[in-house]
């Protein structure tokens, strides 16, 4: 049944539309303060390289983090978003990676339901103490979203052709 | 129209050797908000905290951006230069350009001078959406819970409560004095535990400062630093402690024995007991698994014997509750289980014994008088073998630390085993000897001349019986070869390891814990009794292994941070919490149970400006808020703003480059 579905669903998704020569991406990072935000923080100190495509943005837990964040960040500025909080069960604030967590969830299927690709937006848990672990998921996440090329459907220029 | 102030930082070589500085400033002051931008060597040294006060004086600015380090790192420096010129601290924005930036693309000037420039647009965009906040002043309950009553939780309620500040001291077992008490002597010195350990006991007893609960555990908290609410079940004693006088008479008469875990079941107890005759309360409890009265009605001897009718065989669980500021967890640690070395025989061999076993074996007070015995034939061991790192530093094992206490516990073990039988001889398997701490070294050095213990440098490869004897066979790493010792007692230096129950309490006091189990400190090196949840501190082996000095300064740091939470009448609070717009407000109440700390209650309003019909909204209690903004993305009519992470300042951050 969802697979019918699927097919029938006509993507955002353009293949066709080739990247300009040099494209990089931009993904914007939302990252909570007290895990992923101070683990980034620790790849920097130490000196860990990655690539320069991410924009971040710091929230105090990722249930700050509501979907209109993604789906704003997909339709203006953003190729991809990655969202990062705490380890579930370290939560700073007790529970609130488990809300964002289904809230994820939920918010992913929608918008492959509308026909972003899955990877557009993806989630990690990264902890205060992983630094070299948050460059790993700054790599993928970039990959991912080079392999798939520019995201501008709604963008503005994309209606104005 | 916003008047936005740029002021980006080279951090000396730091970010100016692979963002280009001057580049970003031409870059930000072409925003039309922007009205000055500026470069500086150091932005947090004092004259760039100048720079920022004087423009914000001569340019009438409205916010401000700082592009420097981390926010975690300078925020509060940088909102204290906005302060000192008259602005509201919370209208500074900090880009991350450092550790974001310039610090992780190296390789790539142009890519780093980029990302630079857009983290400035965002933090620019950000910061026009910025509101004035004010600081929360907070009451604080100057009360604090010690969670265990071992030398680290006795040290630290004593110094608490000698500062007039009430202390609650919940103990788990029926006695305070945990793992120290039933130590013989300790190193370096040799004091004898009991004689330094039991006066504190009693003097927690009888503070006018000290509540001391025990028997009983910490079910639940709830609140925040310096209001919290605590919950504490008193387990049934069955004993009525007020009427109670400790004459003994029950336990004497009790016909059921009990293996006794104070002498590590070496000896028995009965089911009405006090765990040791020093304990504090001096006062027994019923064991509820053993008693046959309470599990099957027949006995009730106890009953009979007791002059002033204190057993009470009805006695329930109590449920008690406590406000409280701040909180010290010392729950001490386990003796590790040495069952997976099944090449050392455990448990087939009755004479592999662990050091706690020696321990009370060789105790004035234990089971067997002082005397090591072999548990069995009940014969004085001539020849004793110590097997050091069991447990500790072996991968293998699952615990790859060391546990700090076995070098020095054991030297201490052939000290104890040379007075006790004077014609005896010990030979000690070790891997290293790590004695570093004040005496230490002369302690081992001392006793390894005043007893002629043999060391060898080695591991235990496996144990078996030969007659009577145990023959241990190892190397001796430093002549090459293997050695077989016989043995007529083998004793282990088991490991400490972290308290079983840690993961359980740390997930209701919502602290972290590492993957031993052991309580995480805030920061290792700079806050090493501190959690990372303000208000609750750590004492003792709770947090690592360590010996009682160690375990003593840290308690008594635990209770100068209590005393300096205290020092004030309120507490200053964040201002970054949310609130609710009572007109957008459905009273749906989803954000009721997505706030994880009860901060959200509701209330009734009129429907309209003079109504007599109300509705009911939620409403924030900004005390309690922590500022999650777990109710912020919940809320479906985005009645609710987290101050300091709004939704507009969100999206402009988006939208912005």
């Amino acid at each position: 049944m969802e697979a019918e579905v699927k097919d029938q669903l006509v993507s955002i998704e353009k293949p066709e539309l080739i990247a300009p020569p040099n494209w990089e991406p931009v993904i914007m990072g939302i990252l909570c303060n007290w895990c992923s935000y101070a683990g980034s923080d620790l790849t920097g100190t130490s000196r860990i390289q990655y690539p320069p495509n991410i924009r971040i943005i710091r929230v105090p837990c990722s249930s700050r983090v509501d979907p209109w964040f993604l789906i704003k960040s997909l339709q203006t500025t953003a190729d991809g978003v990655l969202v990062s909080g705490c380890h579930p069960g370290d939560c700073h604030y007790i529970s609130g990676n488990y809300f964002a967590r289904r809230r994820f969830l939920v918010t992913k299927k929608l918008l492959n339901f509308v026909g972003f690709h899955e990877n557009r937006i993806q989630f990690s848990w990264v902890s205060a103490a992983e630094g070299p672990k948050f460059a790993k998921v700054v790599n993928k996440v970039t990959e991912d979203i080079k392999k798939l090329g520019p995201l501008h459907l709604y963008k503005k220029e994309n209606f104005e052709k | 129209m916003a008047r936005v102030g740029v002021f980006v930082c080279f951090c000396g070589a730091n970010i100016a050797d692979y963002v280009d500085v001057p580049q970003v400033v031409e870059e930000v002051k072409r925003i039309k908000e922007v009205k000055f931008a500026t470069e500086y060597k150091y932005m947090c040294s004092d004259p760039g905290q100048g720079m920022i006060r004087d423009a914000i004086i001569q340019y009438k600015l409205t916010s401000i951006v700082v592009a420097a380090c981390s926010p975690r790192m300078h925020e509060k420096t940088f909102r204290k230069a906005l302060s000192d010129a008259g602005m509201n601290p919370y209208l500074l924005e900090v880009a991350n350009i450092r550790e974001h930036s310039s610090w992780v693309h190296q390789k790539d000037k142009k890519a780093a001078t980029n990302k630079a420039m857009d983290l400035c647009r965002m933090a620019v965009a950000k910061s026009i959406a910025n509101e004035q906040l004010h600081e929360i002043s907070v009451p604080v309950t100057k009360r604090a819970l010690v969670i265990g009553g071992g030398i680290a939780g006795i040290q630290a309620a004593l110094d608490i409560a000698d500062a007039r500040i009430p202390v609650v001291l919940v103990e788990r077992s029926p006695s305070i004095g945990g793992k120290m008490a039933q130590l013989d002597e300790t190193f370096p010195t040799l004091d004898c535990a009991q004689c330094i350990l039991t006066p504190k006991m009693v003097d927690v007893a009888s503070h006018p400062y000290i509540e001391l609960i025990p028997y009983s555990e910490v079910i639940e908290l709830q609140g925040f630093v310096g209001n919290y609410k605590v919950k504490i079940k008193k387990k049934a004693s069955y004993v009525n402690f007020k009427t109670c006088t400790g004459c003994g008479a029950c336990w004497q008469k009790c016909p059921v024995k009990v293996a006794n875990e104070y002498n590590m079941g070496i000896d028995k107890r009965k089911a009405i007991y006090t765990p040791f005759p020093q304990a504090v309360p001096n006062k027994p409890v019923i064991d509820a698994e053993h008693c046959t009265m309470l599990l099957k009605g027949k006995c009730g001897i106890c009953a009979k014997v007791c002059d002033k009718g204190s057993i009470d065989y009805t006695m329930q669980d109590e449920i008690i509750e406590r406000e409280i500021g701040a909180v010290v967890v010392a729950t001490g640690y386990d003796m590790w289980d040495p069952t997976p070395y099944e090449e050392y025989g455990v448990g087939r061999f009755k004479d592999i014994i662990t050091s706690l076993e020696f321990e009370r074996m060789v105790s004035a007070n234990g089971p067997t008088n002082g005397v090591p015995v072999r548990p069995s034939d009940g014969k004085v061991p001539k020849n004793v073998v110590f097997i050091k790192c069991v447990g500790s530093r072996d991968e293998a094992k699952g615990i790859e630390y060391c546990s700090k206490i076995c070098c020095m516990y054991t030297t201490k073990h052939t000290i104890l085993l040379h007075h006790k039988v004077h014609d005896s001889h010990a030979y000690v398997f070790y891997m290293d000897i790590r004695a570093a701490g004040k005496g230490y070294e002369e302690f081992v050095k001392k006793a390894q001349v005043d007893t002629g213990t043999t060391y060898l440098r080695g591991r235990v490869s496996k144990i078996y019986k030969k007659g009577d004897k145990l023959m241990v066979r190892g190397e001796d790493a430093q002549i090459g070869q293997v050695v077989e010792v016989e043995a007529d007692l083998v004793v282990l230096a088991t490991a400490v390891s972290a308290p079983k129950d840690n993961p359980n309490l740390a997930r209701l006091l919502g602290i972290s814990y590492d993957k031993y189990g052991y309580l995480s400190e805030a920061h290792p090196k700079l806050r090493p009794v501190e959690t990372a949840k303000a208000g609750i501190f750590l004492a003792g082996c709770t947090q690592a292994p360590k010996d009682i000095p160690e375990t003593v300064s840290q308690a008594s740091a635990c209770a100068a941070k209590v005393c300096g939470l205290f020092a004030g009448d309120t507490m200053k609070k964040d201002p970054m919490v949310s609130s609710i717009n009572n007109e957008y407000c459905s009273g749906c109440q989803n954000c009721l149970n997505a706030c994880p700390y009860g901060a959200i209650v509701t209330e009734d309003v009129a429907i309209g400006h003079g109504s007599k019909d109300l509705r009911t909204v939620a409403k924030i209690n900004e005390g309690v808020c922590q500022g999650c903004g777990s109710c912020v993305a919940i809320c479906r009519s985005t009645a609710i703003t987290l101050a300091g992470f709004t939704d507009s300042q969100i999206i402009n951050e988006i939208v912005s480059i």
